[in-house]
């Protein structure tokens, strides 16, 4: 058989490529180092607002729980918000302005949402700081990865886990008591009163965070995150993101023995410091790249190696593609792209804002009866039928009055003398009839609102806009 | 042999080459991908097994009592009967309510009134809606389709404050589970055609006591000296703006001349007995009268609470019109 062709400029020449990719498989775990430094401390920062999530669903406010995401009975509780079905649009336009955010910050400075704020590289960061704490530093761990089993690593391994685990069903209870009322989900856990729904929740949660977290790791952002997958579209070449300054490192050198820089050298002495503490194990010397979740932890390292051996910091920095290729680097406030998304962030709140300042405590739907539109009654005045739904947004039932406006001359309305009980957090039906005498109905449909109104507080209304159906003309 | 352009380098091709260099590797399919069809093979075993496959005249599965757990125990009529059971026990406590309970105590208590209101829309389609038409907006019996038999209404609107055997939540009930039959003589050999003529204007113009014929022929007998009719007879109030028969001239003189159930060429005006019938429950019967009641008849003396109503009487007697009852 022939020998291996080197094939350069065909179609198959993809196949010798392959030698050269450096991806990150996964196949072998990624066991970074721990430096302090600036970004190591924002780090630690951001991270920690994580705990919010552990106890914010504890807070109280007037003896509830201040934040409930009550999915069950269809109501989001926010202090003393409460916001129904109908006014979920709402919900959506929040969506709309966290995924706006996170575009506009992803275009200025790339994914600082990975690097500082993310779940997953939180979690990771504590379950890897975790097994160091046991383990000992990424050299030890690599050596006990390979040992063979013994009581002594079989200890430290099942404490490990045991510890990751223990988070992981903590994260799924936290997850959990969102969405109902904290004490209560607490008491069913421990007296084993739990729904199958809340079963699965919990174990899913565990499972997921133990395995995310635990295992995949890195390779989560690498294969399974969508952010990490369309975040390129959002960077152009005016977004700073850690970057290798190729002009001042290259070449690269190691250091000779006296600990003398070579001439002629760049500033890089290839220690492989700044690859040894990367979460995902890139080496960022290669440029920009998939597996950067931008977290800046190379910045440190490489910092504190210029630091020892004299050099000006800033080998890694955070800057521009713009600067590193020596363009003029233009302001932030010239970046078109961030303006479009601050401009949609900023109606998305407009509509928010405008949103909870017309949630209104009462809201009001009239359907008109189609079937029959009018009824001829026997002293020949026309009849219309009015199906009122009333929704109760206040956490107590009240009476409403109601009362029509426009419409036909002389019209009655039957029913609204009496006031009509409204329950809290839902819609109640009634019927409401309107009769007119048929000499006044001038055409075949009069417009008429409707309104109903808190009998004990009348600033508390809604109104509703339909029409008076009657005969033709 | 082919030359084979492996550029991969070691892996075995199928030994085909297509355009020079295009060739199939021989790799083993993955591993957890001959899982994956391995347990699909077995799920189809299983899934054969407890699913009716095969279609038997009698059990309609093949491997009933196989002892899988659920083998040979579906089937879409089974589960047709859960699901309507579900439905069965939230109505339950409603129904069960009803049995003991009159109409009038029905449309009293709010919360059952309404049950009745929002479960009674299919009863009413399925047994009433075919006269009486769909929310009892009454089916017009006009144009060639009905030449032979042209009258207006084949049953009487139930969504207005007309009615011909009395409105109130009882009458509704008697007439629906009692029936009912309209009745007025044919005056053809009775009266002239010249006085028949006179008295069909009278009842147009709406006050069929402006001539002495309607006390001197005996039309009071049943319609009553005003002629707003008598509930206990049905016959109907010819004072008001509701027809109960096609209102124009020509069909006042035809009902006149040809009467209601009296024969050839007659007004057509039956209520079944739906309590003889035996196609609806005492409790049906119930439900139907108030979810009739609830269309908004009855209510024109006194406006009358939709939920509660105590003032139902007062409304209705008096009121009773040309209508031969539901
Ligand atoms: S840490 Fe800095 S000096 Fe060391 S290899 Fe990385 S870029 Fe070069
Ligand atoms: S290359 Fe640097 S910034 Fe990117 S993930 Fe690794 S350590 Fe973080």
């Amino acid at each position: 058989m022939s020998e291996p062709v080197k094939e350069v400029g065909s179609v198959t020449s993809i196949y010798s490529e392959h030698e050269e990719w450096k991806v990150n498989m996964g196949d072998a775990t990624v066991h970074a180092k721990r430096m302090p430094g600036r970004f190591r401390t924002l780090k630690y920062i951001t991270e920690s607002l994580w705990l919010f999530f552990f106890v914010g669903a504890y807070l109280r406010w007037n003896g509830k729980q201040a934040i409930l995401l009550d999915v069950n009975n269809r109501q989001f509780h926010i202090f003393n918000l409460t916001i129904l079905p109908q006014d979920i649009w709402m919900v959506s336009l929040l969506l709309l302005l966290l995924a706006m955010t996170l575009f506009a910050v992803t275009s200025v400075a790339s994914r600082v949402f990975c690097g500082f704020f993310c779940f997953q590289t939180a979690w990771v960061d504590l379950f890897t700081w975790i097994e160091e704490k046991l383990e000992g530093n990424p050299n030890k761990r690599h050596k006990l990865d390979a040992a063979p089993w013994n009581a002594e690593k079989i200890r430290i391994k099942l404490t490990k886990h045991a510890i990751w685990l223990l988070i992981s069903v903590l994260t799924g209870i936290s997850f959990t008591i969102w969405f109902e009322d904290a004490f209560v989900y607490w008491h069913d856990l421990t007296s084993f009163h739990l729904s199958l729904i809340e079963v699965t929740v919990l174990l899913a949660f565990t499972l997921g965070t133990y395995i995310l977290a635990g295992f995949m790791r890195e390779q989560t952002c690498l294969w399974l995150c969508p952010y990490a997958r369309i975040q390129a579209v959002m960077a152009d070449s005016q977004t700073i993101l850690p970057a290798y300054d190729m002009q001042r490192g290259e070449p690269r050198g190691k250091l000779r023995h006296a600990g003398k820089v070579v001439a002629q050298q760049g500033d890089c002495i290839d220690c492989f410091q700044c690859v040894q503490v990367c979460p995902t194990g890139v080496d960022i010397r290669e440029g920009q790249q998939l597996g950067c979740i931008t977290c800046g932890l190379c910045l440190d390292a490489c910092d504190s190696v210029m630091d020892k051996i004299g050099r000006p910091r800033g080998l890694i920095r955070y800057a521009s593609l713009d600067e590193l290729e020596g363009r003029p680097v233009k302001k932030l406030y010239q970046h078109p792209r961030t303006w479009v998304y601050v401009g949609i962030i900023l109606l998305a709140l407009g509509g928010i804002i405008y949103g909870l300042n017309h949630l209104g405590a009462l809201t009001l739907r009239v359907s008109p009866e189609r079937q029959p539109l009018f009824v001829r009654m026997s002293d020949g005045s026309i009849q219309n039928k009015y199906a009122f739904k009333v929704l109760n947004k206040t956490d107590k039932d009240l009476n409403v009055k109601i009362s029509a406006e426009g419409g036909v001359k002389g019209q009655v309305l039957i029913d609204a003398d009496k006031p009509q009980l409204i329950h809290h957090g839902k819609a109640s039906g009634f019927t409401v009839f309107v009769k007119a005498p048929e000499e006044n109905v001038k055409s075949e449909v009069t417009k008429l609102q409707f309104r109903v109104e808190n009998v004990e507080d009348p600033a508390m209304s809604a109104e509703y806009n339909t029409v008076f159906n009657g005969p033709k003309r | 042999m082919s030359d084979i352009h492996n550029s991969a380098g070691g892996v075995p091709t199928t030994g085909h080459v297509w355009d020079d260099d295009l060739a199939d590797y021989v790799n083993q399919p993955p591993k957890w991908w001959m899982l994956g069809l391995t347990a699909s093979a077995i799920w189809v075993v299983v899934y054969w097994t407890m699913y009716p496959a095969v279609p038997l005249a009698m059990s309609g599965t093949f491997f009933e009592g196989v002892g899988l757990p659920g083998s040979g125990k579906w089937t879409a009529i089974k589960e047709l009967a859960e699901d309507q059971k579900v439905l069965d026990d939230v109505r339950k406590p409603y129904e069960d309510k009803l049995k003991n309970m009159t109409p009038a105590a029905i449309l009293a208590d709010e919360e059952l009134s309404k049950y009745v209101e929002r479960s009674g829309k299919v009863l009413f389609s399925d047994n009433c809606g075919g006269c009486h038409g769909q929310n009892g907006v009454g089916t017009e019996q006009v144009g060639a389709k009905f030449a032979q038999r042209e009258q207006g209404l084949m049953a009487p609107r139930l969504n207005d404050d007309d009615w011909l055997y009395g409105g109130t939540i009882d009458d509704i009930h008697t007439s629906i589970s009692g029936g009912r039959q309209g009745m007025m003589v044919a005056h053809k050999d009775i009266l002239s055609a010249a006085e028949i003529d006179t008295l069909a204007n009278a009842v147009a113009s709406g006050n069929p006591a402006s001539t002495p014929l309607f006390a001197e022929k005996g039309c009071t007998a049943c319609h009553g000296a005003d002629g707003k009719g008598m509930a206990a007879m049905g016959s109907a109030n010819l004072t008001d703006k509701v027809w109960r028969f096609d209102g124009s001239l020509e069909g006042i003189k035809q009902t006149i001349t040809y009467g209601v159930n009296a024969g050839d060429n007659a007004r057509v005006a039956i209520m079944p007995n739906f309590t003889a019938a035996g196609k609806l429950s005492a409790v049906e019967m119930k439900k139907l009268a108030v979810y009739v009641y609830k269309f908004g008849g009855g209510q024109k003396a006194a406006p009358v609470a939709v939920e509660v109503a105590p003032a139902v009487e007062a409304a209705s007697a008096a009121e009773a019109a040309p209508v031969t009852a539901p």
